[in-house]
């Protein structure tokens, strides 16, 4: 179970990242949010988000059309 | 004990901006960095739509910068707003639809209005004089400063020494004898900057970031406005642009084929939107035809997706066509040929 899910699917690199940035704002340290998305980067650009702003990347589950990101909010912003 | 003054760097992903950014950050002055998303961007991700290209490495470039510094990055959407400036730009267009110069006056505006919201104090830009033709002279750099409002609070590291002296400067937050005094097109004083702070993997030095620049892309864009008849645009719009290959056969209307299974699978998120159609007795393209068809467009339709199919040499293809009803109809057509097709259609 996630505090939050974010649908991101079908958006192109950056918006995932920009809509998962927008979607942290709104949850506490120590909640977690669920990204689904559909393009390849943001199997980068979530992790490289995450890490400048000093969340964690729990699981990154990739599947044939969707890749699923489970985030821990450390630090919010 | 006075606080640390706190700037913002406009990181674009390339190396003047990084370098901009690190020299602020040796005297001592917190750093975040922004960066914004105008729907034009050139990401190596819109790349990743074609299948063959998915095995290139791909990194937001502005991500990457701000983890080689250590700062925070924040990605701002400004796609709306950004409508104006690429509509009507008040300083003109560059050699496409660029319009480079009210582009870095809005941007330094946004970060102006950030750094008021956020309690920072003054805004660095990777800006070099002479750098860029239209919007990094001489001449404009006065104008952006004044026409965003950030005024003296925008601060050119690479070239302060070549500009009055700002706010920071005045204030002590900065010292002029440690910013640079780079101008012209050259890259070596760049070059030589990265090598002393040990930045050997940056992205290409001095590379479009923007679609606009692009001329074949300016194109499209124009025709997209023209067969509409205003100037307007949707993010869908100018994401499908960069995706196919575009042809107008008719004034009213426009095939977008893809070229590859990566582009078909991306327009398949489409095909709700659009009238499409794809060959069925052979492997082919997914197709969609924007704008309104009339008497015979959708078997001409037709025959262009059979033409980029795998059954371009048969005799007969069967198509499938939808339309936005979820209205489905079978099509056997001749194959358009290579010769039967204008040049003047391919946008």
């Amino acid at each position: 179970m996630s505090d939050m899910v974010l649908d991101a699917r079908r958006l192109l690199c950056p918006l995932p990242v920009i809509r998962t940035q927008d979607a942290v704002q709104q949850l506490q340290q120590g909640q977690t949010l669920r990204v689904l998305c559909s393009d390849p980067g943001v199997v980068h650009d979530i992790p490289a988000w995450c890490r400048v702003h000093g969340h964690e990347v729990l699981s990154i589950q990739e599947g044939e059309d969707e890749i699923v990101i489970h985030i821990l909010v450390c630090n919010p912003d | 004990m006075p606080r640390t003054p706190r700037a913002v760097a406009l990181i674009s992903g390339g190396l003047d901006s990084l370098l901009a950014a690190r020299v602020v950050m040796e005297q001592g002055v917190h750093v975040e960095g922004i960066n914004f998303y105008t729907g034009f961007c050139v990401e190596g991700h819109t790349h990743a739509i074609r299948k063959k290209d998915r095995a290139r490495p791909k990194r937001n470039n502005a991500l990457w910068s701000a983890e080689q510094l250590g700062i925070k990055l924040h990605i701002i959407d400004i796609i709306d707003e950004y409508k104006h400036v690429v509509l009507n730009p008040r300083h003109g267009y560059g050699s496409n639809l660029n319009p480079c110069l009210d582009c870095k006056i809005f941007m330094v505006e946004k970060a102006h209005e950030w750094i008021e919201a956020n309690d920072f104090d003054f805004i660095v830009t990777g800006e070099v004089i002479g750098q860029r033709p239209m919007s990094q002279r001489r001449d404009t750099m006065p104008v952006i400063a004044r026409d965003s409002g950030a005024a003296g609070r925008l601060v050119r590291p690479l070239c302060a020494k070549n500009l009055p002296e700002t706010l920071p400067e005045r204030e002590g937050w900065l010292d002029r004898d440690r910013l640079h005094a780079f101008s012209g097109r050259s890259r070596k004083p760049q070059m030589a900057l990265a090598g002393k702070f040990g930045f050997t993997d940056y992205a290409q030095p001095a590379g479009g970031c923007c679609f606009l620049t692009d001329r074949q892309y300016s194109v499209k864009l124009a025709d997209l406005w023209q067969s509409r008849g205003r100037r307007d645009y949707e993010l869908d719009d100018i994401i499908l642009l960069k995706v196919g290959r575009h042809l107008r056969p008719r004034p009213g209307f426009k095939l977008i084929v893809g070229r590859e299974e990566g582009e078909n699978k991306f327009l398949e998120g489409y095909r709700k939107h659009f009238v499409h159609m794809f060959p069925v007795s052979h492997t082919g393209p997914l197709v969609l035809l924007d704008g309104e068809l009339g008497e015979g467009d959708l078997e001409l339709a037709a025959r262009l997706t059979a033409r980029f199919s795998k059954g371009r040499d048969a005799a007969s293809v069967t198509v499938q066509a939808g339309d936005l009803d979820g209205n489905v109809q079978m099509l056997d057509v001749v194959p358009l040929q290579g010769q039967d097709i204008p040049v003047d259609w391919y946008l």
